[in-house]
């Protein structure tokens, strides 16, 4: 099938780009064919929630009203929380034991927790959005199609680009119940579908990717979305940021949406070093904390999700543009760490690629490598997102070094627009993982460690549970509404799905190095529980449990013709829900 | 024998039964919390009537399939978008609720009137689908009605396959009492099958189909006319059901676990 400009993925980008591009195509006398395909089950399931300066946003939508748009409000308080650790299991150095021991008189005692008196400028998100990012796609999604002039298709896996003499002609889709997806031939490829996406991952396969280009700090954000109790009475646009529990080097984040809902979530990086490092069970953990579970306890679980967010920043940023396609949103390396903002940079641009191809449309000139760099790239170049992703390149490099380091370098960066910083060479992922022996060697003999396996490979379940407790992590006292297994989850708020007649999109490439890896870290970090150990081999995917947050990908420990041993492929399914 | 169909499908769409409803007493009766928030499905019933339309239409050449839908607007465009990739139709779109809590007389009304206004319909290769126990909930009724208001008298209701002899004869499977079927044979439209859950496989996505709907279907909502709803009933209170449904997703487990599982269930109860 032919169309003029072929898109994949339907997030913030890929949505800024749209609605940039629909209201000018009705200028030309035979409207170029616009259509975008995504891969979960319906235009915003399966995405996050955000707060956002929604400055790219406003710029698209200038009247915007938040009422419009289920479960948006304006941020109208915000503070950054420093929280202790109250059940001692946390494990903190000794700079940050004695941090705790200085700083603990000016906290509240009975919330554990230190409320800055400020939010650092380059953090703060004032003026900006809460926004649950499924309502806002599908807000725009309703809008785009009403206007006629693009389509978008949920529920269509790509699968790959076609690419004829060294520039993309287009897209394949995924297979479907035995039958080969079928070729979109495309003038212009629009590659939106994030850092995981298959699509960009086999551009930068066959074109390369620029000099220092490298993608080595990750993180999987899981979050919880909660009906908050009767009595807890929060203003919709309460914000909070959140450093120090459940582990340091957990970030967490509470933001409360309008309908007494709220968002609680954390986000695992790949520096941490912990070799079970499962986001649910430290989300819950993080929600037990003082701090939050006063507005949370008795509260409920809607809906619950994760993905993994490329945090290299601009320095994971490949070559935007290409004969025949071009790169937007956080796949393209927009995503700015240092003010932890990604959505408004993504949505942005899409708007910079969107007015490119209007201009290039105007003049009747071809999507060609140069013509795109001129009038895409070169809007990005002056734009805010580079400036800003400028400064931010480099800010988190401390964090290599520890999180005392790393917060300290964070703030030096962003107090001075990132002339100075701490240095740090980030590493690929599974480096930074120690050893379970290793990792637990303080708290945990090695014999338990061993009886712990063996536990867990009779039941198929994963370590962390079982090793967390042991090293001291209180068992999760369940209620069965807001605390629940992490297999309930699965099924609540939506339920996970796999839409019947397509192949499994995560596959172990080579059985023999799973089969010698003692840690199997994707089990462990599985954020669906859908990768579980199996006698012998690789490990078993079931993918009627995959959430798609692709943290497969980046935590397999093991390395095979220059990547992990881990292919994630292009899928259809995953959370079925749009509150998140 | 040269045969087509003009098949016309009422479907309505119906909060999808995946995410977490709760039911509430609303301003204007009852209603499921946040139920703006949630996304819908074409009602399954319907789904199936859909599904077996298109195969009907596409192993006779030169039929057509409509699809006539009570509905909001912005939820039914939500669902066009993942159906309207999977059969090729068109779309007759009225506005109107689709809580479930709408007097099934009212929606058969609105759908009754909406298929006569179809123009060209020829009622001697006319054939109206629909879920069986849709928009009624669950009484059957709906689809009895739009076929009284069009003077179908050939109705099946329940209806779980339906063959096409040579000679143009509609064999038709409906569900009666003790897991059977009753076998009717019917000479041949008009008729009125009210669709159980069919036998024929939902359609993979087809990008070209979707490409080619989605030119008709965007209009189409676009002049979607207000339903004219009367609000005949009214309802004093609404419960969930005693039984609720307790779904887990357990792979590989023997039968014999899952039929003590399901035993001990019973007992329990």
């Amino acid at each position: 099938m032919d169309v003029d400009i072929a898109c994949v993925g339907f997030g913030p980008a890929v949505g800024g780009f749209l609605t940039t591009l629909a209201p000018a195509l009705a200028e030309f006398p035979s409207p170029p064919q616009v259509v975008c395909y995504e891969r979960a089950d319906g235009l915003g399931f399966g995405v996050s929630g955000v707060v956002t300066r929604a400055r790219g946003i406003r710029q698209s939508f200038p009247n915007l009203d938040p009422a419009q748009i289920p479960m948006a409000a304006p941020v109208r308080e915000e503070k950054v929380v420093y929280l202790f650790d109250p059940t001692g299991a946390s494990r903190r150095s000794a700079g940050l034991r004695l941090a705790d021991l200085v700083t603990r008189p000016f906290a509240n005692r009975e919330l554990q927790a230190l409320e800055l008196p400020w939010t650092p400028e380059f953090l703060h998100k004032a003026g900006g959005l809460v926004l649950s990012i499924g309502q806002f796609n599908q807000f725009v999604g309703e809008q785009l199609m009403m206007s006629g002039m693009v389509q978008v298709w949920p529920g269509v896996p790509v699968a790959e680009p076609l690419i004829e003499d060294h520039r993309v002609a287009g897209i394949r889709l995924a297979d479907q119940n035995g039958e080969p997806g079928m070729d979109i031939r495309a003038a212009l490829t629009v590659v939106g579908d994030g850092p995981v996406g298959p699509v960009g991952r086999r551009i930068d396969e066959h074109f390369g990717v620029p000099p220092g280009f490298q993608r080595n700090e990750w993180a999987v954000g899981a979050k919880m979305v909660i009906d908050l109790p009767e009595g807890v009475d929060l203003e919709p646009g309460t914000v909070f940021h959140t450093i120090g529990f459940p582990e340091p080097e957990i970030f967490g984040f509470f933001y409360v949406h309008p309908g007494r809902i709220a968002s609680a979530g954390i986000f695992v990086p790949s520096w941490f070093e912990n070799p079970v490092r499962t986001s649910y069970r430290y989300l819950q953990h993080f929600i037990q904390h003082p701090y939050l579970w006063r507005y949370l306890k008795g509260g409920r679980l809607r809906s619950w999700g994760a993905k993994s967010l490329l945090e290299s920043g601009r320095r994971g940023e490949p070559w935007l543009v290409g004969d025949g396609y071009a790169r937007i949103g956080e796949g393209s390396g927009s995503t700015n760490m240092l003010t932890g903002s990604g959505v408004d940079e993504a949505w942005t641009t899409g708007i910079q690629l969107a007015e490119g191809v209007i201009e290039l449309l105007r003049e009747g000139a071809p999507f060609t490598r140069d013509n795109l760099d001129r009038a895409y790239v070169a809007r990005r170049r002056e734009s805010w997102v580079e400036s800003e992703g400028r400064i931010a390149e480099n800010a988190r490099d401390g964090f290599q070094s520890g999180f005392m380091t790393g917060m300290f370098g964070m703030a030096l960066a962003g107090v001075t627009k990132g002339w100075f910083r701490m240095h740090g060479k980030p590493r690929p992922a599974h480096e930074n993982l120690r050893s379970i022996e290793k990792y637990f060697s303080d708290r945990v003999p090695l014999g338990e460690i061993d009886r712990i396996r063996e536990q867990c490979r009779l039941a198929g379940t994963p370590l962390h549970d079982l090793l967390m407790e042991r090293s001291g992590w209180p068992p999760i006292p369940y209620d069965g509404q807001l605390l629940v297994t992490h297999q309930d989850a699965l099924l609540m708020g939506g339920k996970v799905q796999a839409t019947p007649g397509f192949a499994d999109h995560v596959e172990f490439l080579r059985r023999e190095l799973c089969e010698a890896c003692a840690s199997q870290v994707c089990v462990e970090m599985c954020s669906g529980e859908a990768i579980t150990r199996k006698e012998g081999g690789a490990p078993a995917f079931d993918r009627e449990k995959c959430v798609h947050c692709g943290a497969c990908l980046w935590n397999c420990s093991r390395e095979t013709d220059g990547h992990t041993n881990i292919e994630f492929r292009a899928g259809a399914g995953g959370l079925h829900s749009v509150e998140n | 024998m040269n045969i087509s169909y003009q098949i016309i499908v009422c479907g309505g769409i119906v909060p999808d039964p995946l995410q977490t409803l709760e039911p509430v007493i609303g301003a204007n009766g009852p209603a499921l919390k946040n139920e703006l928030l949630l996304p819908h499905v074409l009602d399954p019933w319907s789904a199936h009537a859909l599904y077996e339309a298109a195969h009907l239409a596409r192993k006779f050449a030169g039929s057509k399939v409509w699809l006539v839908s009570v509905a909001p607007k912005a939820k039914l465009q939500q669902v066009m978008m993942t159906i309207g990739q999977r059969v090729p139709l068109e779309l007759v779109a009225i506005d109107g609720p689709a809580s479930g809590f709408i007097d099934a007389a009212d929606v058969a009304a609105a759908l009754a009137a909406a298929i006569e206004a179809i123009p060209g319909l020829d009622r001697s290769r006319l054939l109206v689908f629909g879920g069986w126990e849709s928009a009624s909930r669950a009484a059957g009724a709906t689809m009895q009605m739009v076929g009284e208001r069009l003077g179908i008298v050939d109705q099946f209701q329940g209806v779980d396959e339906l063959s096409v002899g040579d000679d143009g004869a509609l064999r038709i499977l409906e569900r009666i009492e003790g897991g059977q079927h009753q076998v009717s044979v019917c000479a041949g439209p008009p008729a009125l099958l009210g669709w159980a859950t069919g036998s024929l496989p939902e359609p993979s996505n087809n990008p070209q189909i979707g490409m080619q709907n989605m030119r008709a279907i965007m209009p189409a909502l676009q002049k979607a006319k207000p339903a004219q709803i009367k609000g005949g009933a009214r309802f004093q209170s609404v419960t969930l059901p005693k039984q609720q449904r307790d779904t887990s997703i357990v792979k590989d487990k023997p039968v014999e676990e899952i039929a003590r599982e399901i035993v001990d269930w019973v007992v329990g109860e």
